[in-house]
């Protein structure tokens, strides 16, 4: 395996949050400890109900934010300090794509324009090769020069995401991150979109995170996943096994709500009680209060995320060892 | 056994656009329908104006009929013993439903003051035990909160036990649970099925999310573009989709379990009411279609025993399977 791209060993972030007008602050901990490594050319899924931290991640991975503790290394390389020149080198290979295109496109600038912005920015090429760089980026997302000279308001929700996909390619990243870039989608455009990051990838060898709350679109995109509960990761591995046997009961609460076609609702895991609130976090495990499973020890003492065998790494106090041990009759 | 809701011929026009074109719905006592399609193809629409919720430049024509009865141009009087006592209606954005400056009991009594003969105490004992039953753990101390004291999934909650106050013989569900994180979502679609088991409440769960009606429901419509272009019972139409439409909605899911494919994405984007192709709305994007096609729009014919498509290239694979039920 080539080595990793992006490597990111425990950062954590926290916010003060202030419970009414003259309430203390508390802290909330948005992301605790959370490391990952990324190798280039493959995708790593983040996947998390709202309030995992799970964009905050992505949003510290791409110094939009610096981490209390903890360190982004890009390509080896500690990443810059903001506002410096190795700072602005380094940004032009990470991009990143957000939910809303309609929200990260200016209204009033065609969308062509908007796709060059980048170039100029970064002074990149001639003003001629600038222009043809951004006809080879709108072919590249499959639209035409003619989609270029609109508005983003007479694009559809699929066009706008692809110009926002153009634009994102155009200083020619290695690294892209994408929070929930196909959630605002309908069905049959969503796969479209999912079908062009899949096939750009690979064009472009490009290293992924992609952020979502979407099981089904992580796996069709992913090689490697990480699970996100309250702040930290609570299990990690290869993307096509941890769907077919998730270990965290988190994990497999997550793909057990997850509705799927010709299966009725028989034997799912309905977990009670709400997501936990990141300002109150709960001692011990944060997972153990809505834990089918959980014993005193959850309780009292954080689990931390262990090897359980192949590639697999899974934060709980009931899952350790080979996977031979495994607990559950499913 | 007559409908207990049946829609007929349901068209809507906003300022001469049209938006639903012609929609033909039944549903039986105790059902429970899916109604799926994309944003923009009139799932919302068609139950609006089927109970008279739509603006007034709307132009709504067509028959609803509630235990025969007709709802389109019914005095408001009439209508509004229908609209919450009769069908209740949830919506995808519970937070917003609730007055934030009213306690939940005020909100729950007011529902229970308009559709039941209840008075002074029993209003009250009522409401608890409506907040008992869609799960609200301490029911009656919660009563005195308002709906920012909730979250998200307890906000719908409130809003299911709002519509239980009419005992309402039909709930319309439109998108109840897209706000809300997964395993959330779980929960919710859980209780809908109790509570529609336990009251034997009709339910139609409008969404976009395949997965969530197939699960729900016992019969789905596939509406496209303003009609309904497929209609069968859930567990058929998602092992053998008939309309390509259909089909291209099931394919465009990625699976869960199993290799990864590449996804069969529909081409193009729906189009625009106002422009309209003629014949087929779905013919632009379509891989089966043929010239026949754009000539006029198909209608929904029978293919199956409880099943309907409206696709004239259905025809091939409608042979296939009535042979196949004839064996």
């Amino acid at each position: 395996m080539s080595p990793p791209l992006v490597e990111v060993s425990g950062i954590s972030r926290s916010y003060a949050m202030r419970s009414g007008m003259f309430g203390r602050s508390t802290a909330v901990h948005a992301v605790d400890g959370v490391s990952l490594a990324i190798a280039k050319g493959e995708t790593l899924g983040l996947v998390g109900e709202s309030g995992s931290g799970k964009s905050t991640t992505g949003r510290i991975v791409l110094g939009l934010e610096p981490p209390d503790r903890g360190e982004v290394r890009f390509d080896g390389k500690p990443m810059a300090t903001p506002g410096t020149a190795a700072w602005r080198a380094q940004r032009a290979r990470m991009q990143m794509i957000f939910q809303d295109p309609l929200g990260a496109l200016d209204r009033r600038l065609p969308v062509a324009t908007q796709i060059r912005e980048p170039l100029d920015i970064h002074g990149l090429g001639s003003s001629a090769e600038r222009e043809d760089r951004v006809r080879e980026l709108l072919r590249a997302v499959e639209l035409t020069p003619a989609h270029g000279a609109r508005y983003p308001g007479a694009l559809s929700g699929g066009q706008r995401q692809r110009i926002v996909l153009a634009r994102a390619l155009a200083t020619k990243p290695d690294f892209l991150v994408c929070d929930e870039p196909v959630s605002a989608l309908d069905v049959s455009i969503q796969a479209q979109v999912v079908n062009l990051l899949c096939d750009l990838q690979v064009q472009l060898s490009l290293t992924l995170l992609f952020i979502s709350h979407d099981l089904r679109v992580v796996r069709q995109i992913s090689n490697v996943v990480a699970v996100m509960y309250l702040g930290r990761i609570v299990e990690i591995g290869s993307a096509d096994d941890l769907f077919a046997r998730p270990e965290h009961p988190y994990t497999q609460a997550l793909v057990s709500a997850s509705p799927a076609p010709g299966r009725r609702s028989a034997g799912r895991i309905v977990l009670a009680g709400d997501p936990p609130n990141p300002a109150a976090r709960p001692q011990g495990c944060a997972f153990h209060p809505r834990c089918p499973r959980a014993i005193a020890r959850c309780a009292s003492e954080v689990p931390v995320l262990s090897a359980v065998g192949g590639d697999r790494q899974v934060a709980c106090h009931l899952v350790t060892g080979p996977r031979v041990e495994r607990r559950d009759a499913a | 056994m007559s409908p207990l809701v049946s829609i007929q011929g349901l068209s809507v026009a906003f300022n001469g656009v049209p938006v639903l074109r012609g929609v033909d719905i039944a549903l039986g006592k105790g059902e429970a329908l899916g109604l799926v399609g994309e944003s923009g193809s009139g799932k919302s629409v068609t139950w609006l104006a089927a109970l008279g919720l739509l603006p007034r430049h709307a132009r709504v024509s067509g028959s609803v009929r509630l235990d025969g009865r007709e709802l389109l141009g019914a005095p408001a009087t009439e209508l509004d013993r229908v609209r919450g006592g009769r069908v209740a209606m949830i919506f995808q954005d519970p937070a917003s439903a609730l007055n934030p400056v009213l306690t939940i009991r005020k909100q729950l009594c007011e529902a229970l003051a308009l559709h039941r003969d209840l008075q002074g105490e029993a209003v009250k004992a009522e409401a608890k035990r409506l907040l008992d039953l869609v799960g609200i753990p301490d029911a009656a101390r919660r009563l005195s909160a308002y709906p920012h004291e909730f979250s998200g999934g307890q906000v719908q909650r409130i809003m299911i036990a709002m519509a239980l106050a009419g005992n309402p013989d039909v709930l319309i569900a439109d998108e109840p649970t897209t706000a809300l994180d997964a395993t959330i979502q779980a929960q919710i679609l859980e209780l809908l099925s109790t509570i529609r088991r336990e009251m034997s409440m009709a339910m139609v769960l409008i969404s976009h999310d395949l997965g969530v009606v197939a699960e729900n429901c016992d019969r789905v419509a596939v509406m496209y573009a303003g009609r309904i272009v497929e209609q069968a019972p859930s567990n058929q139409l998602f092992a053998d989709p008939v309309h390509p439409y259909a089909q291209g909605l099931i394919g465009a899911l990625p699976p869960l379990d199993g290799p990864r494919r590449r996804l069969t994405a529909i081409p193009g984007t729906v189009p625009d009411p106002a422009h309209m192709p003629g014949g087929c709305a779905f013919a632009p994007r379509c891989a089966l279609a043929e010239e026949a096609c754009g000539l006029g729009a198909p209608s929904l014919a029978p293919i199956a025993n409880d099943r309907t498509v409206a696709c004239i290239r259905a025809e091939a694979s409608r042979r296939a399977l009535l042979g196949i039920a004839a064996e």
